[in-house]
């Protein structure tokens, strides 16, 4: 913008130091050095001062950077040369070259924040007067048609209500990372569309995410487009699973994520919205619904969102760790996951018992003549882990422990064994096969600090190369 | 007021796809079947191979790794070298 040589003053009518200041405007009026009053509420004050802009729109205000009025303002040759914040007499004087100005007046008074920076109002200047473009198409909503309503009748909505996605609201969730919005991450299946940031923004909004969720968002859709996840098939299968997210390190207390009590359960925005970030992406951004190429004969309730962060209060080393990253980063972590199946143990108060109290409810995760086939995690509770930490076993010898008690006798899953039809073929007869596959069986620890209960999630039978693996991707501010 | 929203989808809602012509016989064309390795896919697809060839028409074979990806590139390129047709035999 082309600013007249001259001084600038911005003000507003509610500061009271622009009300203190209204003399020396005036005097400043009759002087000889050019001036301009931008007035940010309304173009009556002050008064027996001719050159008032009204700057209500606040375009001005913006486009001189005001935070604060009121702010006196040099121009020479076009260009700012001097800038005076508040009432400071000495300076004002120097400023204008009259040490005249004010006389009757205190030496310094601070000013009031400006309309320009006012909550909000910040995005809504710069996407009216800043240089801010979207590649996403824009869709206007009539007068009378209601936000909400308009998203489900697109549908953009996996069955419960999304937040709008205004421009502004997408603003402020770009904000929340310091990458370009333009930046792809992958292509997002089942369609292969480029997945951009931009995109990853609105379905964040649409989640009902807050900007500073935005970095973990982005990491988890980076994590879940990458090959090893198989996230293709994962959201195509007539099976239960989805996608399900846990974070690790410091963001996770950054953001007030819930890792304690009812950690797999409703009530926290953040754990809530991360998880249901994702799966929107996959509906929205890769055409991935159900009744389409979501084949799933019943799935999972998980599929509105599965998130949850990790207890890193433990000895235990933590999944995240576990995975190469250390304590001091965060990760984000995608694990194909059906629901939750309950462990109850209020008896066990020794490792060794509890071991093969675990690993029997184990054996009939998908059925118990299923061997080698889904990978699982067990959620260990406090009052579970503390009888580990009492008595010095780490998380590696706890799973050690575990997958020896889940070794079984290739005659227990033969079919028709235990009268049970389901099974392997009779070739499986004198050898010992386990569960799970070796790294198939992962724990980590949540929960609240009453309930000697922990919860076993299974996972997708189709795992490794022929499927899906975990996948951790760092959280990149 | 009227607002404005961002598109939250991939924007690739594609125009119509229209059908390849269909060919009016299988005479003399080669048909390939594909495997996707669902379970059991292959009795399928073994008696739809015995009942082509009885009406002495020529089939050629292929499998996917796995039924929970894409098919290959490769695969998809050699299919499109090798066959006219293609049937493939999509549940367990």
């Amino acid at each position: 913008m082309d600013w007249p040589d001259g001084i600038i003053a911005v003000v507003k009518q509610d500061c009271p130091t622009c009300v203190l200041v209204e003399p020396v405007l005036q005097q400043l009026a009759g002087g000889d050095m050019p001036l301009i009053v931008y007035v940010q509420d309304g173009a009556s004050f002050p008064t027996d001062v001719t050159q008032v802009c009204d700057d209500s729109s606040l375009e001005y205000s913006f486009h001189l950077s005001i935070e604060t009025v009121p702010t006196l303002i040099k121009i020479e040759s076009g260009r700012e040369v001097e800038r005076v914040i508040g009432w400071v007499k000495d300076e004002w004087c120097e400023l204008v070259g009259d040490d005249t100005l004010g006389k009757a007046l205190p030496a310094f008074r601070p000013g009031c924040g400006s309309l320009s920076v006012a909550p909000g109002m910040t995005e809504k200047l710069e996407l009216r007067y800043g240089n801010i473009s979207f590649s996403s198409r824009r869709i206007d909503i009539a007068e009378l048609e209601d936000d909400s309503e308009a998203c489900f009748d697109r549908g953009w909505s996996d069955g419960l209500p999304v937040v709008a996605p205004t421009e502004e609201r997408v603003y402020r969730m770009l904000r929340g990372c310091s990458r370009d919005s333009t930046e792809v991450l992958g292509h997002m299946p089942p369609d292969l569309v480029s997945c951009t940031v931009e995109k990853v923004a609105i379905n964040a909004v649409l989640a009902g995410c807050k900007p500073e969720y935005f970095p973990v968002v982005l990491a988890t859709v980076e994590a879940a487009l990458d090959p090893a996840f198989g996230l293709h098939g994962l959201l195509a299968t007539t099976f239960f699973s989805g996608p399900m997210v846990i974070v690790n390190g410091p963001i996770r207390e950054s953001i007030g994520m819930n890792w304690k009590g009812n950690a797999l359960g409703q009530g926290n925005r953040a754990n809530a919205t991360i998880g249901r970030a994702l799966q929107l992406i996959v509906r929205n951004v890769g055409g991935g619904r159900p009744g389409g190429v979501d084949q799933a004969t019943l799935g999972n309730p998980g599929k509105y969102t599965f998130c949850f962060a990790e207890d890193e209060s433990t000895p235990w080393t933590t999944l995240a760790e576990q995975r190469g990253f250390s304590r001091d980063q965060s990760a984000v972590t995608v694990i194909s996951a059906d629901g939750v199946q309950p462990f109850v143990d209020q008896i066990s108060r020794e490792p060794e018992g509890l071991v093969r109290s675990m690993a029997a409810s184990l054996r009939v995760v998908n059925n118990i003549k299923s061997a080698g086939a889904p990978d699982a995690i067990f959620v260990v509770s406090p009052e579970h882990g503390r009888v580990f930490d009492l008595a010095g076993w780490s998380k590696e010898k706890t799973i050690a422990a575990l997958q020896l008690e889940l070794q079984i006798p290739g005659e227990e899953l033969v079919r028709g064994a235990g009268g049970i039809p389901p099974g392997m073929p009779d070739s499986v007869k004198g050898k010992t096969l386990g569960k799970f596959r070796p790294e198939g069986l992962r724990l980590v620890r949540a929960g609240g600090n009453a309930g000697l209960f922990s919860a076993i999630i299974p996972g997708w039978p189709a795992i490794g190369e022929m499927g899906c693996d975990p996948v951790t991707k760092e959280v990149l501010l | 007021m009227s607002s404005t929203l961002l598109d939250p989808t991939g924007e690739v809602q594609a125009a119509q796809r229209t059908w390849l012509d269909r060919p009016q016989t299988l005479e003399g064309l080669t048909i390939g079947i594909l495997d996707i390795s669902k379970v059991k896919g292959d009795i399928f697809l073994d008696q739809i191979d015995e009942l082509l060839q009885q009406q002495g028409l020529k089939t050629k074979r292929y499998i996917k790794p796995t039924f929970t990806r894409p098919a290959p590139l490769e695969l998809k390129q050699k299919i499109v070298r090798e066959c006219d047709v293609v049937i493939e035999g999509l549940a367990d």
